[in-house]
């Protein structure tokens, strides 16, 4: 019978069988960000327990930091700099890895994880952050754990995990123009709810998937946790492997064939058996929006806001009620009439160079509309760099949008900047949580060719709708 | 860490799917580098009238009584879904909370109660609704009784509703085990794993 490469990872980290679907579980990479890892750092200290294999772990300054330029510790969220020299001194203490403010390869840790080639294949990788499952995307087993998991792993190179159900998500046929990765993401947890997923470790599968160019697959496995899942992974192809290739942390030239000979191994076989499987045709897809304050209240962008007194379940329509009191949106209104007040670009969902390019397609020869604050957060030191080479922050700047240092930034408010009381973003991040980004401000979630159509129009906008900026300019 | 045996207790009614980490505790309520101070921030944006105020919504349930008293808490599927932050489980912990019961959980959130002595029951939507429907009817007297001896919970009717829960977190909960000395306890067997591995896959170590 063929095994899936979930089953094949997991059996090569079996330290220990616990009884009961509980295994003790081998960790190879742990990654770090000034909030949750601070504290794991310091709880070690406090315990007087060592990193046993530092040059494993790897730290970064993401989460708290500003992202304007000129910034320093001090932070426009109360308190900042204590989270983050006091990351600093215990990465330090420790023997750890970190990128630190100053060095371009800082960034968000899930765009920065990949791109230095930490994660690649096969491994496992624990971050505390629920996104990790971002790197799954790469064919590794990644997974976000609590502060006292990440201790754990760094004092004992292990975890105690329960071996999750196994599901395959299988996308048939290509996406069409103007429907992205995020799209299908949106898509997927829109229709079958954000709690789908609980217990279940997902491998995305079909052509649809195939199809997606690596970074456009990060941002399919990034919300696999909105899904409710334990993790997202892809198996590994020729487009993993000559994305890993080269990368400063991935196998070098010495034991590169031997590795890659592995990860084939790894890839799921033929006639691999899931718990559960869902099946999408990437024909009925068309872009996305969020229109409510979880990731399931998700819409076609050319349909109107759901009615509430049309869902039978009246605990999901008590939430849909409650979520369009928050939102500010009367049912039936078609979403491309809904006004934005701000449009994001940024998060370990979607702010890598592919994304910053679509995005700069749409924005040449444009500009945003009048009273919208536009805000791009490329995803890393490296993706800024590569940016610039290619004018992208010339074009952004153009349309009126602020082009910004690498961090996670506005896509959670901690206390900081943020969009401001009740005001209505469009957002290429991944959760539309109340709160989420600021008091009371409305998330809709989008793919950032959508937000940045959005921030042309200064409404809810469907993409498909604009011709690429070059062609707009040429008119 | 605080061991947890036997519970009964008045349990709050929060009956709503997808209760993220972000209401448990917004992220501007994480103000220190510490796991203490946090009971404060626990369901901010719903327990005060302004984000970031301290005046108390009287229709939050946390806010009335009895329920300030409260030690368990009835919710919906997906309870503790999002962010990994920890914290959240630290602010109910402190805030007095030992047992929540839901159809089921995030991931990461479940994990993080158990390494904190608070206990996650998972049982049936339509028995968590019933549960929740005897304890309003009088919640100071309609408490539930929680035993991990026995994996039971009893409701106020006195039926018993037995749940499931693994071996390894149920040892680590009535004993108040640290989960990495108990782990520590089998160092060789990972030592020698990592030998193994080292040979099989020589391009993993740094």
């Amino acid at each position: 019978m063929g095994r899936s490469i979930i089953e094949k990872i997991w059996d090569e980290h079996a330290v220990a069988d616990l009884g009961d679907g509980s295994w003790l579980v081998y960790i190879d990479r742990v990654f770090l960000h000034e909030r949750t890892g601070s504290i794991a750092l310091k709880g070690l200290e406090a315990a007087g327990r060592e990193v046993r294999n530092p040059e494993q772990v790897f730290c970064v300054m993401d989460h708290i930091v500003d992202t304007l330029p000129g910034r320093t510790d001090d932070t426009m969220m109360p308190g900042g700099k204590d989270f983050i020299q006091t990351t600093r001194q215990a990465a330090k203490a420790a023997g750890i890895t970190l990128f630190d403010l100053g060095d371009d390869r800082q960034g968000i840790v899930h765009v920065v994880s990949p791109e230095q080639g930490i994660a690649y294949p096969g491994l496992t990788l624990v971050c505390p952050d629920s996104h990790t499952c971002t790197q799954g995307a790469l064919g590794a087993l990644a997974w976000g754990i609590g502060s006292t998991e990440a201790e754990h792993a760094m004092a004992t190179k292990t975890l105690v995990v329960k071996k999750p159900k196994l599901m395959e998500v299988r996308f048939d046929g290509r996406p069409a123009y103007g429907v992205t990765a995020k799209d299908m993401i949106l898509y997927l947890i829109g229709r079958y709810g954000a709690g789908a997923g609980v217990g279940y470790a997902i491998e995305f599968t079909g052509e649809g998937v195939r199809s997606l160019p690596q970074e456009a697959r990060f941002t399919l496995c990034n919300m696999a946790v909105e899904f409710g899942a334990w993790t997202g992974l892809i198996s590994p192809d020729d487009t993993t492997i000559e994305y890993v290739q080269g990368r400063p942390y991935a196998p070098g030239d010495a034991h590169w064939d031997q590795a890659v000979a592995h990860w084939r191994e790894l890839a799921t076989d033929d006639g691999a058996r899931y718990d559960q499987q869902i099946v999408i045709d990437c024909a009925d897809i068309v872009p996305q929006v969020t229109w409510g304050t979880s990731p399931q209240h998700t819409a076609a962008i050319d349909t109107v806001v759901p009615d509430p007194s049309t869902e039978t379940d009246h605990t999901r329509r008590q939430l849909m009620e409650r979520a369009l009191e928050y939102m500010d949106l009367a049912p039936g209104t078609p979403l491309t009439e809904v006004p934005i007040d701000a449009a994001f670009i940024g998060s370990c969902t979607n702010s890598r160079l592919s994304d910053l390019r679509a995005v700069a397609a749409i924005l040449k020869g444009r500009k945003v509309a009048d009273g919208v604050k536009a805000i791009c957060v490329p995803g890393s030191g490296q993706v800024k760099k590569a940016a610039e080479a290619e004018g992208i922050d010339t074009v952004l700047r153009d349309a009126g949008f602020e082009w910004r240092e690498a961090g996670c930034s506005m896509c959670f408010y901690a206390g900081g900047e943020n969009f401001g009381l009740k005001t209505r973003v469009i957002s290429s991040t991944n959760r539309n949580f109340e709160n989420r980004q600021g008091p009371r401000t409305r998330t809709h979630l989008a793919s950032p060719t959508t937000v940045a159509a959005s921030a042309v129009t200064g409404r809810l906008a469907d993409v498909r709708e604009l011709a690429p900026g070059s062609e707009a300019a040429g008119e | 860490m605080k061991k947890f045996t036997e519970l009964t207790a008045i349990a709050a009614p929060l009956l709503r799917i997808n209760i993220d980490t972000d209401i448990i505790i917004p992220s501007r309520e994480m103000k220190r580098v510490s796991k203490q101070g946090l009971s404060d921030g626990l369901f901010a944006n719903w327990r005060y009238t302004e984000p970031g105020g301290r005046e108390e919504n009287p229709e939050f349930i946390l806010n009335q009584d009895p329920y300030r008293q409260a030690q368990i808490i009835l919710t919906g599927e997906n309870f503790g879904c999002g962010s990994s932050r920890e914290h959240a489980v630290w602010a109910l912990a402190e805030w007095g909370i030992r047992c929540v019961v839901a159809p089921s959980f995030g991931a990461i959130f479940q994990g993080n109660c158990v390494r904190n002595g608070i206990l996650p029951v998972v049982l049936d939507n339509a028995l968590v609704e019933s549960l929740a429907g005897q304890v309003q009817a009088d919640p100071a007297n309609n408490q539930l009784s929680v035993s991990l001896r026995s994996c039971e919970l009893t409701g106020p009717d006195g039926h018993r509703h037995g749940f499931a829960i693994s071996p390894a977190d149920r040892e680590m909960l009535m004993e108040g085990l640290d989960a990495i000395a108990v782990t520590q306890k089998r160092d060789d067997e990972i030592l020698a794993f990592q030998a193994r591995d080292r040979l099989r896959r020589p391009w993993v170590s740094l």
